[in-house]
């Protein structure tokens, strides 16, 4: 064959086989992200094919929506709170499990049964968030038939006649549901914070011992810095997980597409969906993903720069 | 009452090896390592009981009367009857888990292919917009769904394959592909380039190399990626939410499986039948936790390993 020919033959290789991913891919996700920019700036209801160019009506509209900047105050509280109770009780339960059982002068061991505890914890990784809306939703029920309030009753701490409303008071409901968030999330963290203390050599840590160095000591000199790299990557994800959130609000809470009580726990992903879906206000909708994303881009930049460290190398 | 007798329990067992241990060792006296050992082992158990106890309450919920769960909570069940299990798939439950499953046999061999494709040709053969494309695909996985969601509704209903399988499965593939990409890509720059030469002297096409060649060698991490996308689009609720919508009267309603336990949960709160939506719920967790247990060391190695690359 020549070796025209040949670079021909590669070429078709090549555009056939990235013809249709690319076709896919740009079809139902760049065009739809760069079209909501468009969007954006013009009061499209979705349902009429006209629409008119508003300028930046639409964002200034934003900032004097008190239900959206009620959405953004939550969806930053649970910024903060989710990320750093996921990470630190992950964290605390990794070493645990790997540093837990050490005895002596043999160096580090993991606790007896942590293949166990591994799986057990891990386990609500591959549930849906809408298994989980559901189950919550039970254990969180205003009457005794819910299992907090069961359980609390039964305790003597909740009072028969007057179980809490969980998911419907007010100052509760927003931490309700971060706690759902914290229970699915541990057990992944774990086994990726476990994952990321075992391929730290052993020796390291023996030197550690030799040197008298307590458990304490251990993990806040040793293994902490040496897992940076993976609290890091940890928190964008759980940041952006903290972004989202509209399965278990919309799904767990009242109102149309939740939020309730009475706003409570709206985040920023329900108004969306109300203002597209309910109130079929396209244009609108559009303008908050953009502030959506900027945000999470805003946070993904500054959680790599605030936790950059050196890297360690071993 | 659980929390207890697992702690005291593992306390036992703890005891006598780290006696054991530390006797082998000769080294610090023995408290310590027992009393960590008691530590750990304590909060341990109480995060296990946490996990355990909602989902096992849930299941024992499926058996209980309307009453009972409306009742106490901490009820035992009074019938070991299927009936809530049986009528929860009529309600349903086994309609949702059929529409996911046509749109899943479709939709998670076509990422694991063409995403395997561009993979592949991005990988290995150096072409003019070969970083351009390859960035072009990694950069989908910032960027949240919401922000893609108004026009993307509207531009499957212009396909006109709203509440449509076809619609469904595509929109799954294209969401897919920057992750399947990016961790097939870097599998694919790992592989030894002799076995690909070898094979252009044996004569075999590009085609064939990565059919026969590439995609077998590729295994260990399709395997990987595999079951990240099974979980991602089994689980996924806003897609079909926006889009698996009934169009008019006559449109039949396909709802996946997490779409429509939240359809059953509506319907349950006014109809007052609890226990058929925690039935359902157990028959939507099952194969879950069935697949999880046989898999669970690949599942959580691929999880972490697709996380941490």
């Amino acid at each position: 064959m020549s070796q025209v020919a040949q670079s021909r033959g590669r070429l078709g290789f090549i555009t056939g086989f990235l013809v249709l991913p690319l076709a896919l891919y740009l079809t139902f996700v760049i065009w739809p992200y760069i079209q909501t920019f468009g969007y954006s700036f013009t009061d499209w209801s979705g349902q009429s094919p006209t629409f008119r160019f508003v300028g930046v009506e639409n964002y200034t509209a934003l900032m004097k929506d008190e239900v959206f900047r009620g959405a953004l105050w939550h969806n930053l509280l649970l910024l903060v709170f989710v990320p750093t109770i996921t990470i630190l009780l992950s964290l605390f339960f990794a070493f645990m499990l790997n540093a837990g059982g050490r005895g002596g002068a043999g160096g580090v061991k993991g606790v007896r049964g942590s293949a166990f505890y591994k799986v057990v914890y891990f386990f609500p990784q591959v549930l849906s968030l809408a298994i989980l809306a559901v189950l919550f939703g039970a254990v969180y029920r205003s009457d005794e038939g819910g299992l907090l309030n069961g359980f609390l009753t039964k305790i003597g701490i909740v009072d028969a006649a007057h179980p809490v409303e969980w998911l419907n008071e007010p100052d509760l409901v927003l931490w309700c549901l971060l706690m759902v968030v914290v229970w699915h999330g541990v057990g992944f963290y774990l086994v990726l914070f476990s994952a990321a203390m075992q391929s730290v050599p052993k020796d390291i840590y023996e030197a550690a011992l030799l040197d008298g160095a307590g458990r304490a000591q251990t993990f806040f000199k040793v293994t902490l810095p040496l897992l940076w790299d993976s609290v890091q990557t940890s928190a964008v994800y759980l940041g952006i997980a903290a972004m989202d959130m509209f399965v278990l609000v919309s799904t767990m809470t009242s109102g149309q597409f939740g939020g309730g009580p009475d706003h409570h726990s709206e985040v920023m992903a329900t108004v969306l969906m109300r203002n597209f879906l309910y109130f079929g206000k396209s244009g609108y909708a559009c303008a908050m993903g953009v502030v959506m994303l900027i945000l999470t881009m805003i946070l993904s930049l500054i959680t790599l720069r605030a936790t950059r460290r050196e890297r360690i190398e071993f | 009452m659980t929390t207890v007798t697992k702690t005291a329990g593992t306390t036992e067992a703890e005891r006598s090896g780290g006696g054991r241990r530390v006797k082998k060792d000769g080294g610090s006296p023995p408290s310590e390592g027992v009393a960590l050992n008691v530590f750990s082992h304590g909060f341990l158990a109480v995060w296990a009981v946490l996990i355990v106890l909602p989902l096992a309450w849930l299941m024992l919920g499926s058996f209980k009367t309307d009453s009972q769960i409306g009742g106490s909570a901490l009820s035992w069940p009074s019938n070991w009857h299927l009936d809530a299990f049986s009528r929860a798939w009529d309600k349903g439950i086994g309609d949702y888990f059929a529409h996911t499953m046509i749109v899943m046999v479709f939709s998670v061999p076509l990422t694991m292919l063409l995403g395997s494709m561009a993979a592949y040709v991005l990988a290995r053969y150096p072409f003019r917009g070969n970083r351009i494309i390859y960035y072009f695909f990694v950069s989908g996985a910032m960027f949240p769904v919401f922000l893609a969601l108004v026009p993307l509704f509207f531009m499957v209903k212009r396909l006109d394959m709203l509440n449509t399988y076809q619609g469904l499965i595509m929109v799954y593939v294209a969401y897919s592909m920057p992750f399947t990409v990016f961790f097939m890509y870097s599998f694919f720059r790992t592989l030894p380039t002799a076995v690909h030469e070898a094979a252009v002297i044996d004569g075999a096409s590009d085609t064939r190399i990565f059919f026969q060649v590439m995609l077998p060698m590729a295994k260990p991490g399709l395997i990987s990626v595999g079951i990240f996308n099974v979980l991602g689009q089994w689980n996924q609720y806003i897609l079909p939410s926006v889009l698996m919508q009934p169009q008019s009267g006559s449109d039949p309603e396909r709802y996946m499986l997490t779409q429509g336990l939240i359809q059953l949960q509506y319907q349950m709160g006014y109809e007052t039948d609890l226990p058929v939506l925690f039935a359902g719920v157990t028959i939507a967790m099952i194969p879950m936790l069935v697949v999880y247990l046989s898999f669970q060391r690949q599942i959580q190695a691929g999880l972490t390993s697709a996380t941490l690359k």
